[in-house]
């Protein structure tokens, strides 16, 4: 299988500090992929790299088989690679299926020629997109400000997927959230997975990213240091990868590179 | 008993609508302790007499939304004045026929109205200077080109038709004879004109034709819709799309539309232009915008609201009028309003604002 997303070589440095260094990283449709590490790993500087925030200095990606160049977070969301951020991006004053069609709203013809905003379409197809994923919100013309933690996560997942996003990259999900909407989120994780949405997973919580993801990528110091399916790996392994008291599968390849 | 349920809905529905409630109580109690206050000649003055303050609210309201604020407004309509009764006066001087001096002086103040708007928004979205600074800085710029424009004083001599446009009504009416449409219907004996109704001052008509077209932009249009985006999570609008940088520039423009609108509506009321025209009004239109239901950090507000914002004052200033009270008590009282508006703001809770169709 081609896989939806392959990086090669990527390697981001800030004046002197190599943040990611030669990292390679393939991710296939429908995939759930964690990435760990400690602080300073350089997972958020990769995950920045592929969103287009940051531009790495060397390496390729290739998106669905096509090499590709990302200037910009706004030519990533082109593309269909989507970040969920922490503030979310979505405007709290306004109700959920506005947010949904935010920048690409539904028009109708109000007396024949001039363009109004259709409601009634935008609050269906808002629903339907909801229902597809299992997202249950009490009434999407709630403010985003009378939401829960969770419940905004879900709407700007929804957004993306609503609009054709194929590979959502999720920094620290479910921090700031109570236990019952980790599982929510989770679920949904799981959920965008089997509709074959491609989730990068970033998170300190190592027993979110056991219960989502299938495959690990252990970062330390920039590098890649372990890839792990994660049904044959522990948390116990992981963490030895993660604070260096294991050595790791490629430190010695790349130092011999270089 | 009383039914928990019942009340708490009813008290919902008052604290959404308290400007409303304000708005009627107040004309109530002026029609109560008020000599014929409630007549319809005192009911078109107080709609004349709000006529600047409406239209600024109402191009402030588009730029409070987007969480700026306009405070060149003030002396735009100065500005629009003196330069719309400039163009009238030497154009009618040169020859030119009165209507056709009057369309030109009020398309060219309309028009130079639309540069300042571009400058504040340009120096506020390209350039990044706080909304406050910019178009405070616009204030005092377009004060002075208008005491440029009128060499300090105030400019007389205007085509006499203008008055006849600016004090004119929609409809005459003469109670079982006549109703004539646009212009005062002539030969009437002068038993006739005194039992002559006018009906909707054409100030009036304008200016809601405007605050309607306008009104409608805002509420169901994808552009209004934007505002509010960007009003509310900037960064969201711009992921989303929006060309947030145009958007603010458009919004601007509209406001200063506004105001000169209101300068060429001085002129057609007060037949003369005035560098300071209007410039008191300034903080009455911002005082609108926010009894309307806005907020000063952007996001939310409605034309509608705004409009009742308004009236609130203009009811209330005619009222002490009225009543023979000094204006100046005005200041006090619309002091008040806006301290209680922004206080009912705050501590109504939150449910009042679930359920609302877009905002």
């Amino acid at each position: 299988m081609e896989p939806l997303l392959e990086v090669k070589n990527i390697t981001k440095r800030f004046g002197g500090l190599t943040a990611v260094d030669d990292v390679n990283m393939k991710i296939f449709p429908g995939e759930v992929v964690g990435i760990l590490g400690d602080n300073g790993a350089g997972k958020s500087t990769l995950i920045k790299v592929i969103s287009g925030v940051y531009h790495a200095e060397e390496g390729q990606i290739f998106f669905e088989g096509r090499q590709i160049k990302i200037s910009n977070p706004i030519e990533a969301l082109k593309i269909g690679i989507e970040t969920i951020y922490q503030d979310l991006a979505l405007a709290e004053n306004m109700n959920v299926y506005s947010n949904i069609f935010l920048g690409r709203e539904k028009l109708e013809k109000f007396l024949g020629f001039i363009d109004v905003l259709d409601h009634d379409y935008m609050l269906v197809e808002s629903k339907k997109v909801l229902n597809r994923l299992d997202i249950n919100i009490p009434s999407l013309k709630n403010k985003i400000r009378t939401l829960s933690g969770g419940e905004r996560q879900a709407v700007a997942i929804s957004r993306s997927i609503y609009w054709n996003a194929k590979l959502l990259v999720m920094d620290e999900p479910t921090a700031a959230l109570g236990v019952a909407e980790q599982k929510k989120v989770l679920n949904l994780v799981r959920t965008l997975s089997s509709h074959g949405v491609s989730v990068i997973i970033i998170s300190h919580q190592m027993h979110d990213v056991f219960s989502v993801a299938t495959r690990l990528l252990i970062m330390r110091r920039g590098k890649k240091v372990a890839e792990r399916i994660t049904k044959k790996t522990n948390v116990d392994e992981v963490v030895g990868l993660i604070v260096g008291s294991l050595p790791g599968d490629y430190i010695e390849v790349s130092k011999e590179k270089r | 008993m009383i039914n928990y349920n019942k009340t708490r809905e009813i008290g919902i529905n008052i604290l959404r609508r308290w400007i409303l409630i304000f708005l009627v109580g107040e004309i109530v109690f002026f029609g109560i302790v008020g000599t014929n206050y409630l007549s319809l000649k005192n009911l078109q003055n107080i709609l004349v007499a709000s006529t600047t303050v409406l239209l600024l609210a109402t191009g402030e309201t588009f730029v409070i939304i987007t969480g700026g604020i306009d405070l060149s407004i003030g002396f735009m309509v100065g500005f629009s004045s003196v330069v719309s009764a400039k163009v009238m006066v030497d154009l009618w001087a040169a020859g030119f026929s009165q209507p056709l001096a009057i369309t030109i002086g009020i398309l060219t103040a309309l028009s130079l109205g639309l540069i300042p708007g571009f400058t504040n928004g340009f120096l506020v979205a390209k350039l990044r200077v706080p909304p406050f600074i910019a178009t405070f800085g616009m204030y005092g710029i377009a004060y002075g080109f208008a005491e440029i424009i009128c060499n300090n004083v105030p400019i007389h001599k205007l085509p006499t038709s203008l008055g006849s446009l600016g004090h004119g009504y929609l409809f005459y009416w003469l109670p079982g004879k006549l109703l004539s449409f646009l212009g005062k219907p002539e030969n009437l004996s002068r038993e006739e004109l005194k039992h002559l109704v006018s009906i909707i001052p054409n100030v009036t008509v304008i200016a809601f034709i405007f605050i309607g077209i306008f009104a409608f932009i805002l509420a169901k249009t994808k552009f209004g819709q934007h505002i509010y985006a960007i009003g509310g999570n900037i960064n969201a609008a711009e992921r989303a799309g929006v060309n947030v940088k145009v958007h603010l520039i458009k919004v601007y423009m509209i406001s200063s539309f506004f105001a000169s609108l209101a300068g060429v509506m001085y002129v057609l009321q007060f037949i003369t232009g005035r560098a300071p025209a209007g410039s008191a009004r300034l903080l009455d239109a911002v005082v609108a915008v926010v009894i309307g239901g806005a907020s000063l950090s952007g996001g939310k507000g409605t034309i509608m609201g705004t409009v009742i914002g308004a009236l609130i004052i203009g009811v209330l200033e005619i009222g002490l009028v009225n009543l023979s009270i000094p204006t100046y008590n005005l200041h006090i009282a619309v002091g008040c309003i806006l301290i209680f508006a922004v206080l009912v703001d705050q501590f109504s809770p939150e449910i009042i604002h679930k359920e609302e169709e877009i905002r």
